[in-house]
């Protein structure tokens, strides 16, 4: 098929994704979306175009050669696909699972202009768990150089970073304060979307080959300080995200059944609530959950809510209940991507638009029982160019729920800034950071990610990662000062 | 893996374990906890710093089996190691020298507040300490408690062993008779305790320092869920306390966000002691 014309290629239809059935998949925590086949992925690999001057390349944080990687993919030469993937990118699996495609490499790509762009997301991911499964190409390192470097943070700016460093010969040593390593991809995405054993195996694969560290249980700000580690190490990398949740200032916070998005996704992706008893981690949804805010993270949560509802709703034979997704703005500036909210919408959540809980209710016993809210219109634009939410006035009504998880943003962790002076930081709380070097206000501390920019996307902070971990490469080998 | 080096049994339901933990025993000071995780399946759960060893590595800690995990915790035996250690957490006690202070342990909460006691002694205050538990078997640490404290009142519900009081009773009687002496009263205990113990204190307008033991999962700040109304402003437990000032406390909030997964710790309980039986009848067959 590799002599087909421009013509030709420009006739494949973008292969669709083979996904669960949404009837079947609100009731499991089962990966929704099940991967190309062989077939599909060269199809699809069929399509590029191979441009000279490829614009998808551009629209990559990371700068993963694309067309090269697709060229190899559907010459079938498997192994070329993962070596030329692997050269800008170590956590393929990862990515081609949870990045925006539609806003970077495929907003990009030539085909979009006409037609539908190269699903190159579903193909990076088909590389990607091709190599989890087979481990053609393992990372290599250059000869140890003696230095050492400590990596705060294993989620996605902290693993790249790390794997970048490591690959120079540099001894890495990961601090997590989790039990298990992954940062966000871990406590944050739920299973269905990233499945836990792709982030092991992505993980472990790349620790193993390159000799990296992990110190597990171990709170930077606390179990040891920035301080203390510029001590013994001779740069240190900040990727540790933004794990504070935010709540709204209003009355009846403090309920049972009101919690952050943080602590409803922690119990059940981290400790794997959604399978108590066998785990011990409890996690509980009542009849009618609403999860303020319209972001990623309250498509996760109200997901899965709707799924232990579900599955309770099996075992005990009653009406499995309700999600609502409440936003004060409208559909028009719902801020999570158009697949999530699509996927969100073919399991059954309700959205209630241009919508603001202004209180909530409790009970005598101190349990939720309802919101009140208030209807919102559009009124001129805001400092983040949308259109500021303004109060109709006397639009109040109740709105009955017995739980409610906010899921607004968060910010970074203030824990990891205890013990280290002359760290500038903004007054959101994030560190001030070169966006090209990562370095910091701190001598031999570089930052990158989340707890840079607030919270972004995961490739946004491995690309982060990846510029950090390369002035880190050039300082230690001399070439860059501080 | 944390090793366990040594297991006391305080009383039928209170266990002192010693873990092997130097990252923690490096940083620990008095009023700090720590999570633990027993294995893969496990929850997190906070528990009191109940003493460290630096030079050895070792952290001390102490709890009273109220659920499965707690319970599942004291058939753990040296040698036996457990998933998660991870600490040291929360603010340590501002200890200063403010004159005469009084040191409230009620129940497993003496373990806790031993270690402040010793840090106030050392720092020159008078100590005073009330220590108390529903009967005598589950007092534990009376010796550890009185070498720490100038003064020490014993006191049981039931009156099976020291006074038959609440300790609130002595608080209150020391506070009256040696009214604007006492400069400051730490109370750790079960909340509905150090609850009473803010009450009594606060028509006497002494500073109560309590040391909160809400609900976590990861105990840095992260998910929230150990919020409590601190003067009517949300604050974590876990990275603004554990302690606070008892006056300021929405006591009865704390109260029921504690009874928020009563049923599913109860279904965890049963669940775990029919596996317990299940392996002692295997295992008697098997003998047999």
């Amino acid at each position: 098929m590799s002599g087909l014309t421009q013509r030709e290629r420009l006739q494949i239809p973008r292969q669709p994704m083979p996904a669960q059935d949404p009837e079947v998949r609100r009731g499991n925590f089962n990966e929704v979306a099940l991967g190309f086949t062989e077939e599909l992925a060269r199809q699809e690999a069929e399509r590029c175009l191979q441009c000279a001057r490829p614009h998808c390349v551009e629209g990559c944080p990371v700068g993963v050669l694309i067309p090269e990687f697709i060229r190899a993919l559907r010459e079938g030469d498997m192994v070329e696909a993962v070596r030329v993937m692997k050269i800008n990118n170590s956590l393929p699996a990862i990515c081609g699972r949870v990045c925006p495609q539609e806003v970077q490499c495929e907003a990009m790509c030539v085909l979009g202009k006409r037609g539908e762009p190269v699903a190159i997301g579903r193909l990076e991911r088909f590389v990607g768990d091709f190599e989890l499964a087979q481990r053609t190409c393992p990372l290599e390192c250059c000869e140890p150089t003696g230095r050492k470097v400590a990596v705060v943070g294993t989620g996605p700016a902290g693993l790249t970073c790390a794997v970048d460093v490591a690959r120079e010969g540099h001894k890495v040593v990961m601090f997590e304060a989790l039990h298990a390593p992954g940062g966000v991809l871990i406590y944050g995405i739920p299973e269905f979307r990233l499945p836990k054993s792709v982030v092991h195996s992505e993980v472990d694969y790349a620790v193993e080959c390159l000799g990296i560290e992990i110190r597990t249980d171990h709170v930077v700000g606390r179990t040891v300080t920035l301080d203390e580690l510029l001590e013994e190490f001779d740069a240190v990398f900040l990727g540790t995200g933004a794990g504070l949740p935010k709540f709204l200032r209003i009355p009846g916070i403090n309920y049972n059944g009101v919690m952050s998005a943080n602590e409803f996704l922690t119990r059940v992706n981290l400790m794997k609530g959604y399978l108590f008893p066998e785990y011990d981690t409890p996690v509980k949804v009542g009849k009618k959950v609403a999860v303020i805010g319209a972001g990623n993270v309250a498509m996760d949560a109200a997901r899965c809510s709707l799924r232990l509802q579900t599955l309770r709703a099996r075992q005990t034979g009653e009406e499995p209940g309700e999600v609502h997704i409440v936003y004060r703005r409208s559909r028009a500036e719902v801020p999570a991507r158009a697949e999530e909210v699509h996927h969100a919408e073919e399991e059954g959540i309700i959205f209630d638009f241009l919508t603001n809980p202004v209180e909530i209710l409790g009970d005598e016993k101190g349990n939720v029982r309802g919101m009140r809210c208030v209807r919102m219109e559009l009124g001129e634009p805001d400092e983040s160019g949308r259109r500021r939410p303004v109060p109709i006035e006397g639009s109040e009504f109740e709105m009955e729920v017995d739980t409610v998880i906010f899921a607004l943003g968060t910010s970074p962790n203030p824990l990891v800034f205890a013990e280290a002076e002359g760290l500038e930081r903004t007054k959101w709380g994030t560190v001030v950071a070169d966006p090209e070097t990562g370095r910091t206000t701190k001598p031999r501390v570089w930052a990158g990610g989340d707890v840079v920019t607030g919270a972004a996307t995961v490739v946004s902070a491995m690309g982060a990662g990846r510029r950090a971990a390369a002035d880190i490469n050039r300082f230690l080998k001399g070439e860059a000062p501080w | 893996m944390y090793k366990i080096v040594e297991k006391e049994i305080l009383s039928e339901v209170t266990k002192r374990i010693v873990v092997e933990a130097p990252q923690v025993a490096r940083k620990a000071q008095a009023g700090q906890f720590v999570i633990i995780r027993i294995d893969e399946r496990g929850e997190r759960i906070p528990l009191t710093i109940a003493d460290y060893e630096r030079d050895a590595g070792l952290v001390t800690l102490i709890f009273q089996e109220v659920g499965k995990t707690t319970r599942q915790l004291g058939t753990l035996e040296p040698g036996d190691a457990l998933a998660t250690v991870v600490g040291p957490l929360g603010h340590p006690s501002e200890i200063e020298n403010y004159g005469t202070v009084v040191c409230v342990g009620g129940g497993v909460g003496i373990a806790p507040v031993f270690p402040i006691a010793r840090a106030l002694k050392e720092a020159g205050n008078h100590v005073i300490s009330i220590i108390g538990a529903r009967n005598k078997d589950l007092l534990f640490w009376e010796d550890r408690m009185r070498a720490v404290s100038d003064e020490l009142i014993v006191c049981t519900d039931d009156g099976s062993y020291g006074r038959k009081a609440l300790v609130t009773e002595p608080l209150k009687e020391l506070l009256e008779e040696r009214a604007g002496e006492i400069a400051r009263v730490w109370a750790i205990g079960p909340a509905i305790m150090m609850k009473f113990v803010s009450l009594t204190t606060h028509p006497f307008n002494v500073p109560t320092i309590v040391s909160l033991n809400s609900i976590m999962v990861d105990g840095t700040g992260m998910c929230g869920c150990c919020r409590v109304l601190v003067n009517g402003e949300a604050r974590f437990v876990c990275v603004d306390g554990p302690e606070f000032e008892g006056h300021e406390v929405d006591w009865d909030n704390l109260l029921s966000r504690l009874q928020f997964y009563r049923e599913e710790e109860q279904l965890a309980l049963e669940r775990w002691e029919h596996e317990c039986r299940l392996d002692a009848a295997l295992q008697e067959k098997g003998g047999a």
